[in-house]
C-alpha cells in the first residue's frame, strides 16, 4: 500500500510542491499587500488608528486633489523625457555594439556599469552636477554665457535633471536587450540587402528594427512600468523632500503616495493613491498593448 | 527597468518579517520567578544605557529590554504598526514632538500617567513641555518630557569681523535683541559685501519667529485651523519676507550638499542652531575652522526646535512599573545623565541648572558656554500649542517661503497658496 500511495502522490502532488514556494511568497508579499491596501483604501486610517469604513471617500477626495493631478502630470512628463531619448539612444548604442569593434567585450560590459551603481550614489553625484551655485552643469553653461540655473526651481529644468539621471542609468540595460535581439537576426538577410544595394541606414530601418520588435515592445513596457513608479531619483534630487520641490515641481505619484502615507500618516488616503497608481499602470499598459497590436497589424 | 523595484520590495519584505519577529518575542515579560521585563523603545540616541543599569540595580525584579531604531523616519511607521496591532510596542515608548501632537488627538493608546502619580512631577518640567503632553482638558497626561532642541544663533566670527561687526558673543547677542534688529544687522552685513549671505535658509528663521509669538500658531486649542486669522503667523511671515527682500537668505536647502559645504566655506554667516546641530557644524566645518564658529543668543525671547517624550503604552501589562521607569528616566537626574551621555538638552529646569549642564562649554565654538545660552533660551520660551496637523500646515508654509526665495511666487501669491494648502491639509 505504502509505496503505491507515495508514488501516486509523487506523480500528482509533487509538481504542486515544486511551484509552491513562488506562489506562497507571491501570496504573502504580492497578493496579500495588494488586497490589504485595497481594504485600507476604503477606510479612514491615520496615526491614531483605524476610524472606520468610509467607502470611496478617499478616491473621490483624490480625484479632487490638485496635488495628485500635478503629480500625475509630472510622472507622465518625466516618463516621456526619461523613456523616449533612452530607448532611441539604446537602439543606436546596440547597433554600434553589434559591429566588429576593438575591445568589444569591454564596451559591452561598460554599458552595464551604470546599472550596478547604486541609485543613491547616482542621485548624489547628479545632485552635485546640477547644483545651483557650484554645479558642473551650470559651470559649463556659464562658459557659453548662460546664467546659472536653479534646476529645482522650475518644472522643466527639474524634469530634465531627473530624467537625465534615469536615462544615464538605464540606457545600457536596454541596449544590451536590443543587442541580444540583434544577434539573433540571420546574417544572410543583411547580405541579401547589401546585394540589393541597401545602405547601412536602410538595412537598420528595414531589417534590424522590424526583427527586434518583440524586444522593443518589452523595453517599452518595462520602461513605462518603471516610469510610473519613479521615486528614488526625484526624491534624492530634492534631497529627500517627498513634496518634490517648493511648488511640487518634480513630485511623482509614487512620492505623493509616500508623502500621504508616511509623512502625513494618512494611510487610508495613501492606500487609495497606491491603488490609483496600480490602475493607471494597468491602463497605460493596455493602451501600449493596443498600439503594439495596431503596429504589428499595420506592417504585416 | 522593473529590476530596481524588486530590490526595495524584497528589502521591505525582509523588514516586515523582522518586525513580525520582534513583535512575537514580546510575550515573555513575566518570568516564572516573578521578574518583570520592561521593554523600552527609542529612536536615535537617548543616552539611557547607564541609567538602565542603575535602575536594574536599584530595582531587583525588574529587567529592562532596550530596543533602539536608529532613524526616526524608520521608527515612526513601526510605532504605528505596534500601536495598531495592539502588541509589540512594549511598555515605554519614546515619542518625538511631531508624533506626540498628532497622537494627542486620540490618546487612548497610552496610559494616563496622572493615574500613576505623575501629577506631582509638574514642577520638574518646563511648563510648555509639560503642557504639550497634557490633553487640553487637563485630565490625561500622555508623556513625560525628555530632551528639547534648545537653540542658539551660531555665527561665523571671521565673516563678522570682515563685515566690521563685533565678534564677541555677548556683543553679537546684543546686536539682535529682536528680529527687527537681526534684520538691521543683516542689512549692515549685506552692505559689507563679504560674498556670504547672512543666513542659510528662511524656513528656520520663520520657524523661530513663529514659536515666539506665543500661545497658539496654526491651531487653537479646539484644533480649529486659525492660520489665516492668527496675527502671530502673519507677523512671522512678513518679518521673514522682509529678510528675503533684503537679500539676506542664502536660499540653501537644509541638508543639501551646498548647505553642508556652506559650514566649511563660510557661505552664510549665521544659522539658528539647536543643541544637536553643534555636532553637525563641527563635522561639516572640520578642524581647520575650529574657533571660527561661535554661539550667541537667539533674537527675541526663547527658541526651541523639537524634542521628545516618554509614554507608557496602554498595551503594557505592567503599566505601574513602566510608569515608574519613565518617571526615573525623565527625572532631573536622569536628564542630566542623558545630557552627559549624548548631549540631549534637558527639559527639566533643575537639570538645566545642574552644573554639569549649565557649566557645559563647547571647545570647538571658542569655548562658548552653550549650557547657559541654551538653558536661557529654553526657559524664556512661552508655551505654544501646536495641534495635530501642525507639521503639514508648517510644511505648506515652508514650501511657499521657498518658492518666494526661488523667485517663483510673489509674497502675496505664496501666502494665498500656503493658506489654501493649509486648509486642504487640515480639512480632510
Amino acid at each position: 500500500m505504502r509505496p503505491s500511495r507515495w508514488s501516486r502522490f509523487d506523480l500528482h502532488g509533487s509538481p504542486y510542491l515544486f511551484i509552491a514556494p513562488f506562489f506562497l511568497l507571491f501570496t504573502a508579499f504580492g497578493l496579500f499587500p495588494l488586497l490589504y491596501t485595497a481594504w485600507v483604501s476604503l477606510r479612514s486610517w491615520d496615526l491614531t488608528g483605524d476610524a472606520g469604513f468610509v467607502g470611496l471617500d478617499n478616491y473621490s477626495r483624490l480625484l479632487g486633489d490638485p496635488d495628485f493631478w500635478n503629480a500625475l502630470v509630472n510622472t507622465l512628463g518625466l516618463l516621456v523625457l526619461a523613456t523616449v531619448p533612452q530607448l532611441l539612444l539604446a537602439l543606436i548604442v546596440a547597433a554600434l555594439l553589434n559591429r566588429p569593434l576593438r575591445a568589444l567585450l569591454l564596451f559591452r560590459l561598460g554599458v552595464l556599469a551604470p546599472i550596478v551603481t547604486s541609485v543613491a550614489a547616482v542621485a548624489i553625484v547628479f545632485g552635485q552636477l546640477y547644483g545651483r551655485d557650484t554645479g558642473l552643469v551650470n559651470g559649463l553653461l556659464g562658459l557659453v554665457g548662460v546664467s546659472p540655473i536653479d534646476w529645482q526651481a522650475s518644472k522643466l529644468t527639474s524634469w530634465i535633471a531627473v530624467s537625465s539621471m534615469v536615462n544615464w542609468r538605464w540606457t545600457g540595460y536596454n541596449a544590451l536587450i536590443y543587442l541580444a535581439a540583434m544577434q539573433a537576426i540571420p546574417r544572410d538577410l543583411y547580405e541579401a540587402a547589401q546585394i540589393d544595394g541597401a545602405g547601412a541606414i536602410r538595412q537598420f530601418r528595414n531589417i534590424t528594427v522590424p526583427l527586434i520588435r518583440p524586444a522593443l515592445i518589452f523595453t517599452v513596457v518595462m520602461s513605462i512600468i518603471g516610469g510610473m513608479q519613479l521615486f528614488t531619483e526625484p526624491l534624492l534630487f530634492g534631497q529627500g523632500d517627498v513634496s518634490g520641490g517648493s511648488l511640487r515641481q518634480f513630485q511623482t505619484i509614487a512620492m505623493f503616495m509616500f508623502e500621504q502615507s508616511f509623512q502625513n500618516f494618512d494611510y487610508g488616503y495613501g492606500s487609495a493613491v497606491a491603488w490609483m497608481i496600480f490602475l493607471l499602470t494597468v491602463l497605460v499598459g493596455v493602451i501600449n498593448l493596443l498600439i503594439g497590436r495596431r503596429l504589428r497589424g499595420g506592417t504585416q | 527597468m522593473s529590476a530596481r523595484w524588486i530590490i526595495p520590495a524584497i528589502g521591505t519584505a525582509v523588514a516586515l518579517v523582522a518586525v513580525a519577529g520582534c513583535g512575537g518575542s514580546g510575550g515573555d515579560d513575566a518570568a516564572a520567578d516573578g521578574t518583570i521585563t520592561l521593554t523600552v523603545k527609542t529612536f536615535s540616541q537617548f543616552g539611557y544605557e547607564d541609567l538602565y543599569k542603575e535602575y536594574e540595580a536599584s530595582h531587583p525584579g525588574i529587567k529592562i529590554k532596550a530596543d533602539n531604531i536608529a532613524k526616526l523616519a524608520d521608527y515612526t511607521p513601526k510605532l504605528q504598526q505596534w500601536l495598531t496591532a495592539g502588541s509589540g510596542a512594549g511598555d515605554v515608548v519614546a515619542l518625538e514632538e511631531g508624533i506626540l501632537v498628532k497622537l494627542m488627538a486620540k490618546p487612548d493608546q497610552f496610559a494616563n500617567l496622572l493615574d500613576y502619580g505623575a501629577g506631582s512631577l509638574k514642577g520638574n518640567f518646563l511648563d510648555w513641555k509639560w503642557n504639550q503632553a497634557l490633553t487640553t482638558d487637563g485630565s490625561k497626561l500622555v508623556g513625560l518630557g525628555t530632551d528639547i532642541g534648545a537653540q542658539g544663533m551660531c555665527y561665523r566670527s571671521d565673516l563678522f569681523a570682515k563685515a566690521g561687526l563685533p565678534t564677541d558673543r555677548d556683543k553679537v547677542g546684543a546686536l539682535w535683541p529682536t528680529w527687527d534688529a537681526y534684520l538691521a544687522t543683516g542689512k549692515k552685513f549685506a552692505g559689507a559685501n563679504t560674498g556670504a549671505s547672512f543666513y542659510d535658509t528662511s524656513g528656520s528663521i520663520y520657524q523661530n519667529i513663529l514659536m515666539q509669538q506665543g500661545d497658539t500658531t496654526y491651531f487653537d486649542r479646539s484644533n480649529k485651523l486659525i492660520v489665516d486669522s492668527n496675527p502671530g503667523v502673519r507677523k512671522a511671515w512678513d518679518q521673514t519676507i522682509s529678510m528675503v527682500d533684503a537679500g539676506l537668505s542664502g536660499k540653501l536647502q537644509m541638508w543639501s550638499p551646498a548647505w553642508n559645504a556652506g559650514f566649511k566655506k563660510g557661505t552664510f554667516a549665521t544659522i539658528p542652531c539647536p543643541a544637536w546641530m553643534l555636532g553637525i557644524i563641527k563635522d561639516q566645518a572640520g578642524p581647520e575652522n575650529a574657533g571660527k564658529w561661535d554661539v550667541a543668543r537667539v533674537p527675541g525671547e526663547g527658541a526651541v526646535r523639537g524634542g521628545s517624550f516618554l509614554a507608557v503604552t496602554s498595551q503594557s501589562k505592567h503599566p505601574k512599573e513602566a510608569a515608574e521607569l519613565a518617571k526615573f528616566l525623565t527625572s532631573p537626574e536622569g536628564q542630566t545623565a542623558a545630557f552627559k551621555a549624548k548631549n540631549n538638552f534637558p527639559s527639566a529646569p533643575k537639570a538645566i541648572d545642574d552644573p554639569a549642564v549649565a557649566g557645559a562649554k563647547n571647545e570647538y565654538f571658542n569655548n562658548a558656554p552653550v549650557g547657559q545660552i541654551f538653558g536661557k533660551s529654553a526657559k524664556e520660551l512661552k508655551p505654544v500649542y501646536l495641534g495635530p496637523d501642525n507639521q503639514q500646515v508648517g510644511d505648506a508654509i515652508g514650501d511657499a517661503l521657498t518658492a518666494v526665495e526661488q523667485g517663483k511666487l510673489k509674497s502675496e501669491e505664496a501666502w494665498t497658496k500656503a493658506l489654501a494648502d493649509a486648509q486642504r491639509a487640515a480639512g480632510k
